[in-house]
């Protein structure tokens, strides 16, 4: 009876009923967005790599490391002996080795020297293997896997001839255009950096790099054995027992051979996002004070209306009802109001996340699910129901005021 | 005690009067300085009986309105009610109290104005927490009773004239059965002809209803319709400047 007769007392003040509403709406739009997007980024953060135990480079800072080798982003600050990585491969500890090489691009994709063991052990997400979406790893010097969205952006297909340019630009003046790629193979799309990377053999890397006569004799003979390599950027390990991540960890960082470095990606990762932690608590702050405001804006509305409806607080009263009773029906008609102005909101951050999906993907490589249904949202959802009627006291307490001192005067 | 036992016990205890008031004093403003006070000696309405009330603007007439409603408590006296002692009442009891036996009709106001006339009549009803099944019954007789149509249901209030609004008013008022009726003044808004069936149909109902009513009025061209006629004065005295207690 109360929740119809709020809903009637609404609809007679449609006006500035409808404006608070939109007002909700856009604050309310803003947390929830702002919240799904920390939530999926945060994920599609952790996302990233799995299964890894060490990650072994040029001693630098540790999230240099894990930003060049895991993220593809900033540059490597020094190599590491290729014998190194023999050496540790050979460790008994450890389980599989994966060479990284960086330093070249193609037109503004990372290209990646590594052995086909990267295809093997490399795992994302919840412990998932990469996985070919088309085609097979490469077997020769001059065979790559592409990531999916090279291939979706540049629109190759396997088979395609690509060629590689030195540096990482998107446009590089000294394109290693003597030795083109062919695309062996595709991956399957993963929301993680592997799917912006193209990936080529660590003899690749090297070949490219040759002076351009010995390039066009291996290029007439590609069967020829190449030297190993002389350095390699970076390396990811996977250990027997992960009891030893910390003896293994030491002990590298102790190697008089070679100025080695080794971190934990699940420890570097957690101190990258404490790095992001300041911003996205801003954003949350900026959603919540945006709220408030709006809330605020809905206080003043039914306060406002407290002047024009003594007599209809007087009709109430006579009618028996108890100060209490009228206390209620504000409060719930701005329950009403927030809680129409949160559902219209999930479902318009729904339907503007399905419609921007794809623009989200493409243009900044966001993957956001359009799902919203979490259990943060359900306490967020708990936060705004509670702040509303926190607020809807203050027009509240203003109402009881009034039914405490009406009286019957009728006029 | 609860109030549905009280109820029960006044068909019994048949002598109980509908009013009884004892030395009631009502002060307004704060209670240590005492500007103005009312004080309303005996007085006495026994069940069944239509009283006209009247007395001048500022005589005491809203304050015993609200008084009776169980609105203000008093601060000294008594204020007997069908047995029934108002000032032993807690807060919310005379607001139940009020809910289940008093109907109130004022001179205009009388309806939440955003509610239909039918939404209106269900407040009431809500509010008295009687049961939902009587209402439509009782709704038609009272409707056929009063001459209204039954598309008046679903109009919004503010779409009522006012002699209309003053009858869904009297409607709403008896919805609940009440015991005792508090009407102030309701007719001043309606012309001379709409005052007499006005006047005419509220009796028939209360007689109908063996229904107490007290009905306040400064207009003593009303008076004729009823056989009690009480001036306020008689037993209310306005007090200024003087300390009490």
């Amino acid at each position: 009876m109360l929740t119809s007769i709020a809903w009637h007392s609404l609809v007679s003040r449609r006006k500035t009923v409808f404006l608070t509403f939109l007002s909700l709406v856009v604050s309310i739009s803003v947390l929830i967005s702002v919240e799904h997007i920390r939530l999926q980024a945060k994920e599609s953060f952790n996302r990233t790599i799995s299964g890894v135990d060490l990650i072994v480079g040029a001693p630098s800072g540790e999230l240099n490391l894990l930003l060049y080798s895991v993220f593809r982003m900033g540059n490597p600050t020094n190599n590491i002996d290729y014998d190194s990585f023999n050496m540790l491969k050979a460790n008994k500890s450890v389980a599989w080795a994966i060479p990284v090489s960086l330093g070249d691009s193609h037109r503004g994709f990372r290209v990646m020297g590594t052995s086909t063991d990267y295809f093997t052990y490399f795992k994302y997400g919840n412990d998932n293997p990469l996985a070919m979406a088309a085609g097979k790893g490469f077997s020769s010097a001059f065979e790559t896997v592409i990531g999916a969205d090279v291939a979706k952006e540049l629109g190759y297909k396997q088979g395609d001839n690509i060629v590689i340019s030195h540096g990482i630009g998107s446009t590089s003046f000294v394109n290693h255009d003597q030795a083109p790629f062919t695309v062996s193979g595709i991956l399957a799309p993963t929301g993680t950096p592997v799917d912006k990377t193209v990936h080529v053999s660590l003899a690749a890397i090297d070949a490219i790099h040759l002076p351009p006569s010995q390039l066009k004799k291996l290029l007439d003979n590609p069967d020829m054995q190449l030297p190993p390599p002389k350095s390699i950027t970076a390396m990811m390990l996977g250990l027997n027992n992960r009891f030893a991540t910390f003896t293994l960890q030491r002990q590298i960082n102790n190697y008089k051979e070679d100025r080695l470095m080794a971190v934990l990606p699940g420890v570097a990762m957690t101190q990258l996002w404490q790095l992001m932690a300041n911003v996205e608590n801003l954003l949350q702050v900026i959603g919540y004070l945006v709220l408030l405001a709006s809330l605020f804006g809905l206080a003043t509305m039914l306060l406002a209306t407290m002047n024009e409806r003594q007599r209809e607080i007087a009709v109430f009263r006579i009618l028996g009802a108890s100060p209490k009773v009228i206390v209620s029906l504000i409060i719930l008609e701005a329950l009403i109001i927030s809680v129409l102005a949160l559902l219209f909101s999930i479902g318009l951050v729904t339907l503007l996340l399905t419609l921007l999906e794809g623009w989200l993907t493409a243009e900044y490589g966001l993957f956001l699910s359009n799902n919203l249904f979490t259990i943060e949202l359900l306490i967020l959802s708990a936060i705004i129901t509670t702040a509303t009627i926190i607020t809807a006291l203050i027009p509240g307490l203003e109402a009881y005021k009034n039914a405490i001192h009406t009286q019957l005067s009728g006029r | 005690m609860t109030l549905k036992e009280y109820s029960s016990n006044d068909k019994i205890i048949y002598h109980d009067a509908a009013i009884e008031l004892q030395s009631v004093v009502h002060t307004y403003g704060k209670q240590s300085v005492n500007n103005n006070s009312l004080q309303f000696s005996q007085w006495k309405v026994e069940v069944g009986q239509q009283v006209f009330l009247f007395g001048d603007s500022g005589s005491g007439k809203s304050t015993l309105l609200n008084l009776l409603s169980g609105i203000l408590a008093p601060q000294q006296g008594s204020i007997k009610l069908f047995g029934t002692e108002m000032s032993d009442l807690s807060n919310s009891a005379r607001d139940r109290f009020r809910a289940e036996s008093i109907g109130v009709v004022f001179q205009q106001f009388n309806l939440v104005p955003y509610l239909s006339v039918e939404k209106n009549i269900e407040l009431a009803v809500y509010l008295a927490k009687s049961s939902k099944q009587k209402l439509a019954e009782t709704l038609q007789e009272l409707m056929a009773a009063l001459k209204l149509p039954s598309s008046i249901l679903s109009t919004p209030v503010s779409n009522l004239s006012v002699g209309q609004q003053q009858r869904v008013a009297i409607m709403r008022a008896f919805i609940n059965a009440p015991k005792l009726l508090l009407i102030d003044e309701p007719t001043s808004a309606l012309d001379n002809s709409a005052k007499h069936g006005f006047m005419t149909l509220l009796l028939e109902m209360c007689q109908a209803h063996n229904t107490t009513m007290i009905f306040v009025s400064h207009d003593t061209g009303l008076e004729p319709f009823f056989s009690l006629r009480t001036p306020i004065a008689s037993f209310c005295n306005s007090h200024t400047k003087t300390v009490v207690g």
